[in-house]
């Protein structure tokens, strides 16, 4: 008989040790279904591994991945800590792309100097302003904003994809008779390109670097300032924000603006850093809101540790590119992927719960 | 009379505490069974011992002499073991029907399709042999808390529960509705069920127990018959050393200015009716007000509209003279409005914060807490530490999550943060309930040091005992209203229950 219990305290060592054996236990059952599959398992993982992680080029790939799940990641967890489950970063990351397009579309003509900080001010606000939606319901009419930013995900989705390829607006390429036919996105002039560091023979997006910003930023805010106490209070106990006189309701407004702008400025950061173009296709296809939402469980609301669980996740998603090919079905590479996500919240509910084998209970006879 | 449960060398540890330590307890057939134990004596621990919550680390348990051992809640009710919790388990939209059957796998409970009428019925016969009728067609939601209780009972009568224990059942009820369930548990006594009462209210386990088995520190102290022990011997066992009888401290001074005054107040209840009717009362400096009566007669609402957690719809409140406008908790606060919560765990402190964090929940904004908008976090554990020195708060530093404190040093911390912004009135509702005597003596003496340096004090308790001893005047509140007022050294316990339970006034 295996029985689920809630664990009364949480010992220290499983935080570590529970990470570790939820890898383990993805890797052997990822040697189950490769063997299966009729792939060697050692020179798989190796692959795996080296084009995740290994050599400048797999790093600079995997840092490209990596940025847009630091901005998500930091988006939910910041809503996160206040109980505030913003599941909208997808949209919000949308909205971000598009505002930041228009900033860099407009101001392209001037230099980067003007042009990048004005993107990420437009991305910010975008994403703010989209999330503001689902605050001010939740905030004036008590809406659950897990329904109402969900749904708004897929109005952002239809939003970015009818600027490009139902309607002639501002964002979409016209100036070829190709493009007429194809619809895409105009092109950010070259003072919209973010700029690049070079680390070492390392590539950096400036994306990374103002991700890696935000999150020292929302870690500063949360456990130094008169705000983060106030978020922290009313994510433990909102009866208690009221008995104290926090204005709840201000914070809710404030706490998912912070959320949506973070994931605008992820988008903006798309915009800038890689695509040089508003994308639809591309940002809708990649899922990065919904990986967030992941990314922020797994490192705890932590923003530091959104970071390196954005680094991890992204290079996990880089090698599945690398790997996939006529040998190997894109299809196993998500079954792998899959399987280590799965393994690692599933460790997550042993930290919590511990699994007992036990005979059944002998019972005791009821006197009649 | 055989043992209906017997507990022996049952111990419990929790990191950094043995909750229970060897104790032996034995419970016979068709006896009330008292089990007395100041807060954190172990008393909870071991009753979810015995209700399958929580697994001993040693020791055996034997009901009706055949040794067991639960592994979950599941096969103690299976063993004929039911809980009436302090808190109840019953879902409120449900019928009281309902709610007795939720859980029965024996039998109308299993089926896929209940039949109501059965079931009511059987409730109904139920109620009326044990005097505890209740409308079994009722939702939870529209029956008072001393109904509820009874919905608990006929659910355990209801599976033919053989040991019935009851966690400080007489919280929530009238000291008459308390003398008619002492009535139910005998009859349910006489016909051979074992009755376990936990109780730390002395003349309750007098007057309804058979034996009383005292717990100190984790540890069996004793087992006793009632008749042979009196309050004062009780009471002796529990704390571990001698007691002085409750005193009430003599007042000296003559109350002074009204420093709260409430006018004709309405306010509406959680589910949107007016709870609170048209209270006005003043306190004046350095007296103590006292609002007696059972739970759930506005006077949560009183609190929560006078510290501004609640909006009133009718009505004034005035601090000092000054009047407030009310429905904003950060406004009285500044008016000098400390207010000590009756769900102290989770109003009171935000419980997963430490306990630093929760010291300066009210006043981190500004003074040399704050600069600008950075905290200044070593002033402020700074703060913490010497408060807790102050304030004698053990079990952990400043950076403690509060919730790991036990009741009493958390209702310190509480009472703590709240003297320290200087308050000019102080509302404190059920400021002992769950606390230990030696807990109780000290926050008495705390609320009567304050009122002594001049605040005036509005005192919500359902304690008639805690009342006498501290109130200079108490008023009786009855839905919503205040039903009567009286001299707390002349009205006798049975004049303010008849108040409390809607009666008039003799």
């Amino acid at each position: 008989m295996i029985r689920v219990e809630r664990r009364l305290q949480q010992p220290r060592w499983l935080t570590f040790a529970v990470p570790v054996g939820s890898v383990v236990v993805a890797f052997g059952l990822m040697t189950l279904v490769l063997l299966a599959t009729h792939h060697a398992p050692g020179h798989t993982f190796r692959r795996l591994f080296d084009s995740g992680f290994v050599g400048r080029q797999a790093l600079n790939a995997t840092f490209i991945s990596a940025t847009p799940l630091i901005f998500t990641g930091l988006c939910a967890a910041v809503a996160f800590r206040m109980q505030l489950f913003n599941i909208g970063g997808e949209g919000q990351l949308y909205m971000g792309a598009i505002t930041g397009a228009a900033a860099g579309i407009a101001l392209g003509q001037h230099s980067g100097w003007l042009s990048v900080p004005a993107m990420i001010a437009a991305g910010a606000a975008g994403g703010a302003a989209f999330a503001l939606i689902p605050a001010l319901l939740r905030a004036f009419l008590s809406t659950n904003e897990i329904i109402t930013s969900l749904m708004l995900n897929y109005v952002g989705a239809l939003v970015i994809n009818y600027l490009i390829f139902d309607s002639q607006s501002y964002w979409r390429d016209t100036s070829s008779p190709t493009a007429k036919v194809f619809p895409q996105g105009k092109p950010l002039p070259d003072a919209a390109s973010w700029p690049i560091s070079h680390l070492g023979g390392l590539v950096l997006p400036f994306g990374l670097l103002l991700g890696v910003l935000t999150a020292a930023i929302v870690w500063l805010l949360y456990t130094r300032t008169r705000f983060g106490f106030e978020v922290q209070v009313i994510g433990d106990s909102p009866r208690a924000a009221t008995y104290a006189g926090m204005r709840t309701r201000r914070k809710i407004l404030a706490v998912m603006a912070l959320s949506g702008a973070i994931a605008g400025i992820g988008g903006a950061s798309q915009d800038g850093d890689i695509r040089h173009t508003l994308d639809p296709r591309g940002l809708t296809a990649a899922g990065y809101g919904y990986a967030g939402i992941v990314i922020a469980a797994l490192a705890r609301y932590n923003p530091f540790a959104v970071c390196l669980v954005a680094f991890l996740l992204g290079g996990l998603q880089n090698a599945g590119y690398t790997l996939q090919g006529v040998d190997f079905p894109s299809g196993l590479v998500g079954v792998m992927q899959g399987l280590i996500l799965f393994s690692a919240l599933g460790g997550e509910l042993l930290i919590r719960y511990r699994v007992r084998f036990a005979r059944p209970a002998h019972r005791a006879e009821v006197a009649a | 009379m055989p043992a209906a449960v017997t507990l022996r060398g049952i111990t419990k540890r929790f990191p950094g505490v043995v909750a229970n330590d060897g104790v032996d307890f034995e419970a016979a057939e068709g006896e009330v069974h008292a089990l007395l134990g100041e807060n954190g004596a172990g008393k909870s621990t071991l009753s979810n011992i015995l209700t399958g919550l929580y697994r001993p680390d040693e020791g055996e348990i034997e009901i009706a002499g055949k040794a067991v051992s639960f592994h979950s809640p599941r096969d103690a009710l299976d063993a004929g073991i039911c809980m009436v919790h302090q808190h109840f388990r019953l879902v409120a939209p449900f019928t009281v029907a309902e709610n007795v059957i939720l859980g029965d796998q024996r039998g109308e409970g299993r089926k896929f399709v209940v039949h109501p009428r059965a079931i009511e019925r059987r409730v109904a016969d139920l109620g009326e042999r044990y005097r505890i009728a209740v409308d079994p067609r009722a939702r939870i939601w529209q029956l008072s808390l001393g109904e509820q209780q009874r919905v608990e009972i006929l659910k355990a009568l209801y599976r033919e529960a053989r040991v019935l224990i009851l966690d400080e059942p007489t919280a929530v009820l009238t000291p008459q509705e308390a003398d008619s369930l002492f009535e139910t548990l005998r009859v349910m006594a006489d016909e051979g069920r074992t009755i376990i009462f936990i109780s730390h209210k002395l003349h309750e386990v007098k007057a309804v127990s058979d034996r009383v088995t005292v717990l100190r520190a984790g540890k069996t102290v004793a087992t006793v018959a009632t008749a042979d022990a009196t309050q004062q011997s009780l009471a002796e066992l529990m704390v571990g050393r001698e007691i002085a009888a409750a005193q009430r401290a003599e007042r000296t001074t003559e109350p002074g200015e009204p420093v709260l005054e409430v006018d004709n107040l309405w306010a509406a209840g959680d589910r949107g009716s007016e709870t609170l009717r048209g209270v006005s009362l003043r306190v004046g400096a350095g007296e103590i007000l006292a609002i007696a009566g059972v739970a759930g007669n506005g006077q949560r609402e009183l609190a929560e509209t006078v510290t501004g957690m609640r909006r009133a719809t009718r009505g004034t409140i005035s601090v000092g003279g000054r009047r407030l406008g009310g429905g904003d908790a950060r406004e009285a606060i500044h008016a000098g409005v400390a207010h000590v919560p009756e769900d102290r765990l989770h109003t009171g402190v935000a419980p997963s914060l430490s306990i630093a964090s929760n010291v300066v929940l009210k006043s981190y904004r500004g003074g040399d807490l704050a600069r600008g908008p950075l905290l200044r976090l070593r002033t402020i554990r700074e703060l913490a530490a010497r408060l807790i020195q102050r304030y004698d708060v053990r079990g952990g530093g400043p950076d403690l999550p509060a919730r790991q404190l036990s009741g009493g040093n958390l209702q310190k911390v509480v009472l703590a943060r709240e003297f320290e912004g200087e308050p000019r009135v102080l509302v404190v509702a059920s400021p002992t309930r769950g606390l230990d005597v030696s807990a109780i003596e000290t926050v008495h003496g705390y609320l009567r040091d304050a009122a002594t340096a001049g605040v005036g004090i509005l005192l919500i308790s359902e304690d008639l005992d805690e009342i006498r001893s501290l109130a200079d005047r108490v008023a009786v509140m009855y839905e919503g209203a205040i039903v009567g007022e009286v001299d707390p050294d002349r009205a006798s316990v049975a004049e303010i229950g008849l108040l409390m339970a809607g009666g008039s006034a003799a």
